[in-house]
C-alpha cells in the first residue's frame, strides 16, 4: 500500500497504463500546458495536475495538448478509440459536456450497438465535477444525472484513491466508453492505494462503507463522506446505518442497495445532481418496485433544489447537501408512522 | 485624435477605474474574503473602453470569463459589481453569479460566460434583433461579441461567424488577442498565420486588426468599424493585440511567461501609461487633471470596496428565488 492523493491516483493509473499499453494516449486542453510559450511544455502540467510529466515521457503523438474546442476533443477521441488506440480524453469542467454532448451521445455512447456490435470504442473521457468552489453555475455541476441517462455508457464516480486506482484501470482496459468523473474537492484527499499494477476494481460492484441495519444510505464522490459522517454520529445515538457507495452509476449494483434495504426498509440517496429525474429518483423507483415489500418508510432523497447552482458562499451552502440534511431524512425515515 | 476634452477625460476614467478595480481585486482574493474564479482584466482596459466608447445603451455586447473590463466599459454599476464578486444580495445578479456572470441587461451588456465560446452565437441573436428592428437616426444598433484568441478555436465561434454573414447581421466580432489561453501559446493554438483576423475575413466578413494597448488605435478603429456596421454593411471582425497583465486566474503562477516578460508588458505596453504620455505630449490634458482623476478612481474603488463588505448577505431562501419553477 501507498500512501497518495486523489489527484496523483489518477496521474499514476495514466502513467502506468501508458507505460504498459502503447495505445493508450492522452488528450485534452492544457493537459501539457505551456505549448507555444516561453516556459515551454509541461511548464504547467494540466490544471488539476492530473497528467504532469506525462507529455516529457510519451512525447506528443501520445499526449496531445489541444486549443478549446470540446467537440473536436470528444471526436477525436472517438475516432482515435475506433482506429484501435485507448484514448484517455479530459474535460477540463464535467460542465463543459455542453459544448460537446453530440459527441458523446450521439457518437461515442452509440457506436457499438449501431454498429451491430461490429466496433469497439475504448475511449475514457474524464472530468472533474462538483460543487464547493463557489465556481457558480458553469463550473460546479454533476453531471452524472445526464450521462447515465445514456445507453452506451459506463459512469464511474470514485470516492477515494483506492478507488481512483481500480476503477481507472478499469476503464482504460475496458472496451467501451466509460465517463470518468473525478470530484474536484476530492483531488486533494489522502489515502492508502495498492501496489499491485494490475489492481482493477470491476464496474457494477458497490462499496458498503457503514454497516448499522436501521437506514441504507447510497451516495457516491465527496457526499459519501458527508454520508459517512452522517452515521458516525447516529451511531453514537445508537441508530445504525449502512453506507453504500455504488462507485458506478452505471453498471448499477442493483443486488447491494436491495439486500440493504431489506434489512434496513429504509432507503435515502444523497446526491449532488439536481432532484429531478436523477439517480435519487431512480433508485428510489428501483426499491420501491423490487423492495416494496420491505419498506418501512418512503424512500427519501437528499439532493440540491431545482435551481441553477449559485455563486456566493451562504447559496451554495445552502444549495448543498450537508451532514445535517443527511441526519435530518435519516431521523425523518426513523420517524415514519 | 479628434477626441473633445470630455472624451478624453471619460476614457481615461473609464479606464483607469477598471484598471483600479482589478489592481483592488488581485489584493483582495489574497485574503480569502472573495470566492469563486476570478479572471482579471488588467492589461486590456483600451480594448473595452476604446470600444465602448462608441456604443449606446441600444447596442449590446457579450463577453467572456474575463468580463469585468466589459461590464465597466459599457456602464456596469462599479458598487453594484464590487458587491456581486463579494456574493451579496445587493449584487448586479443578487449574489447568484459571481465575476463570471456578472450582467446587465438594462445597459446593454447580456454578460460575462463561463464557457469558452458560448458568447459569439448570443452576439449573433442581438444583432439579429437589431435588424428586425430597423435602423433609428444614427442607423442600425450593433451588437458585439467580446472574444478571446482561446475563444478562437471554439466551433461556437466559427458557427457564429457564418451564421452573421450568411445573415448579415449587425453584429462585430472583436478578439481580444492576448497571446495566451490559460497556459498556452496563441502560436500553438491558432493555427493560421499568427493572426485570428483572415481567418474572420475567410467567413466572408471585412477585418481590422490594430494594437490594443493604443487606446486611439482601438478607439479610430472601432469609428470605421462602426460606420460600416451601423449603415448595414454587415458583420465585421476586429482583432485588437493586447496583454494580460495577472496570471490567467487568480492563483495562477504563471510559468510559461518568459523572464522579465510581466515587467517588459507593464513597462511597454500599459495603455494607460501610453494614454497619458500621448495627451500630455500633444498638449491636450495636463498631469495634473490626469492625478485628480487617479485620486478620483481610487477613491470610488474604495467607496465600492468598503460597499460591498457592509452589503447585505444572502440568506438561505434567496436560493429558491428567480427560478422558473421550483419543486
Ligand atoms: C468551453 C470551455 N472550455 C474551457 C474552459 C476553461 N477555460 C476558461 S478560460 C480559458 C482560456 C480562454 O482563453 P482566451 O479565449 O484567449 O481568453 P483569455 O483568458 O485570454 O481572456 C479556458 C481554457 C471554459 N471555461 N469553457
Ligand atoms: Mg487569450
Amino acid at each position: 500500500m501507498t500512501k497518495m492523493m486523489y489527484r496523483d491516483a489518477v496521474l499514476s493509473t495514466i502513467m502506468e497504463e501508458m507505460a504498459r499499453d502503447p495505445d493508450v494516449v492522452v488528450l485534452g486542453e492544457d493537459v501539457v500546458g505551456g505549448m507555444g510559450t516561453a516556459g515551454g511544455p509541461e511548464a504547467i502540467g494540466g490544471i488539476w495536475s492530473t497528467s504532469t510529466g506525462l507529455y516529457d515521457r510519451f512525447g506528443p503523438t501520445r499526449v496531445i495538448d489541444t486549443p478549446i474546442s470540446e467537440s473536436a476533443i470528444i471526436g477525436a477521441a472517438a475516432g482515435l478509440a475506433l482506429s484501435g488506440k485507448r484514448p484517455v480524453a479530459e474535460l477540463m469542467f464535467a460542465d463543459f459536456i455542453g459544448v460537446c454532448l453530440d459527441q458523446l451521445w450521439n457518437q461515442i455512447a452509440k457506436f457499438r450497438y449501431m454498429f451491430g456490435g461490429k466496433t469497439r470504442c475504448p475511449a475514457v473521457i474524464r472530468m472533474a465535477y462538483g460543487a464547493g468552489f463557489n465556481a457558480a453555475a458553469q463550473h460546479s455541476q454533476s453531471v452524472h444525472q445526464i450521462l447515465t441517462g445514456m445507453p452506451g455508457l459506463k459512469v464511474v464516480m470514485p470516492a477515494t484513491p483506492a478507488d481512483v486506482k481500480g476503477l481507472l484501470r478499469t476503464a482504460i482496459r475496458d472496451d467501451d466508453p466509460v465517463i470518468f468523473l473525478e470530484h474536484k474537492a476530492l483531488y486533494a484527499t489522502s489515502g492508502e492505494v495498492p501496489d499491485d499494477p494490475d489492481f482493477m476494481i470491476p464496474f457494477g460492484h458497490a462499496r458498503l462503507t457503514r454497516a448499522g441495519g436501521d437506514v441504507t444510505i447510497v451516495s457516491t464522490g465527496l457526499l459519501l463522506g458527508m454520508c459517512e459522517a452522517a452515521a458516525d454520529r447516529l451511531a453514537a445515538e445508537g441508530i445504525g446505518c449502512d453506507v453504500i457507495d455504488l462507485r458506478t452509476t452505471s453498471p448499477l449494483d442493483e443486488e447491494a442497495i436491495l439486500d440493504s434495504v431489506e434489512v434496513t426498509g429504509r432507503l435515502i440517496v444523497v446526491d449532488e445532481a439536481p432532484p429531478r429525474c436523477g439517480l435519487a429518483a431512480d433508485l428510489r423507483a428501483l426499491v420501491a418496485e423490487k423492495a416494496f415489500s420491505s419498506l418501512k418508510a418512503p424512500p427519501l432523497q437528499v439532493t440540491p433544489p431545482h435551481t441553477p447552482i449559485p455563486f456566493a458562499r451562504e447559496l451554495e451552502s445552502a444549495y448543498l447537501p450537508s451532514i445535517d440534511k443527511i441526519e435530518d431524512a435519516v431521523r425523518r425515515v426513523l420517524a415514519w408512522r | 485624435m479628434q477626441l473633445s476634452r470630455e472624451a478624453l477625460l471619460n476614457a481615461y476614467r473609464a479606464m483607469k477605474t477598471i484598471r483600479e478595480f482589478e489592481e483592488r481585486l488581485h489584493v483582495e482574493i489574497q485574503t480569502g474574503e472573495i470566492a469563486g474564479f476570478t479572471h482579471l482584466y488588467c492589461g486590456q482596459e483600451a480594448v473595452a473602453v476604446g470600444v465602448c466608447a462608441h456604443l449606446g445603451t441600444q447596442d449590446r455586447i457579450v463577453s467572456t470569463h474575463r468580463g469585468h473590463g466589459h461590464c465597466l466599459a459599457k456602464g456596469c454599476d462599479v458598487e453594484g459589481m464590487m458587491k456581486e464578486i463579494w456574493g451579496s444580495r445587493e449584487g448586479l445578479c443578487k449574489g447568484k453569479g459571481g465575476s463570471m456572470h456578472i450582467a446587465d441587461a438594462d445597459k446593454g451588456m447580456l454578460g460575462a460566460n463561463g464557457i469558452v465560446g458560448a458568447g459569439a452565437p448570443i452576439a449573433v441573436g442581438a444583432a439579429l434583433a437589431s435588424r428586425a428592428d430597423g435602423p433609428g437616426p444614427d442607423g442600425l444598433n450593433v451588437a458585439i461579441a467580446f472574444s478571446g484568441d482561446g475563444a478562437c478555436n471554439q466551433g461556437t465561434t466559427f458557427e457564429a461567424m457564418n451564421l452573421a454573414v450568411v445573415t448579415q447581421a449587425p453584429c462585430i466580432f472583436v478578439f481580444e488577442n492576448n497571446h495566451y489561453s490559460e497556459h498556452t501559446g496563441f502560436s500553438y493554438a491558432v493555427g493560421t498565420a499568427q493572426d485570428i483576423a483572415s481567418r474572420a475575413q475567410a467567413f466572408g466578413m471585412k477585418a481590422w486588426r490594430a494594437d490594443g494597448t493604443d487606446f486611439f488605435a482601438v478607439h479610430d478603429t472601432m469609428r470605421e468599424v462602426l460606420a460600416h456596421v451601423r449603415a448595414g454593411g454587415g458583420p465585421v471582425a476586429v482583432e485588437f493585440d493586447t496583454e494580460r497583465f495577472f496570471g490567467h486566474f487568480e492563483g495562477d503562477p504563471q510559468r510559461y511567461r518568459g523572464p522579465g516578460e510581466l515587467d517588459r508588458i507593464r513597462a511597454e505596453r500599459d495603455c494607460l501609461k501610453r494614454f497619458r504620455a500621448a495627451v500630455t505630449a500633444a498638449g491636450l490634458l495636463d498631469h495634473a487633471e490626469i492625478d485628480t482623476l487617479d485620486t478620483e478612481v481610487l477613491d470610488a474603488i474604495e467607496a465600492a470596496v468598503a460597499a460591498a463588505r457592509a452589503a447585505a448577505r444572502p440568506t438561505a431562501e434567496d436560493v429558491l428565488a428567480d427560478v422558473y419553477i421550483s419543486y
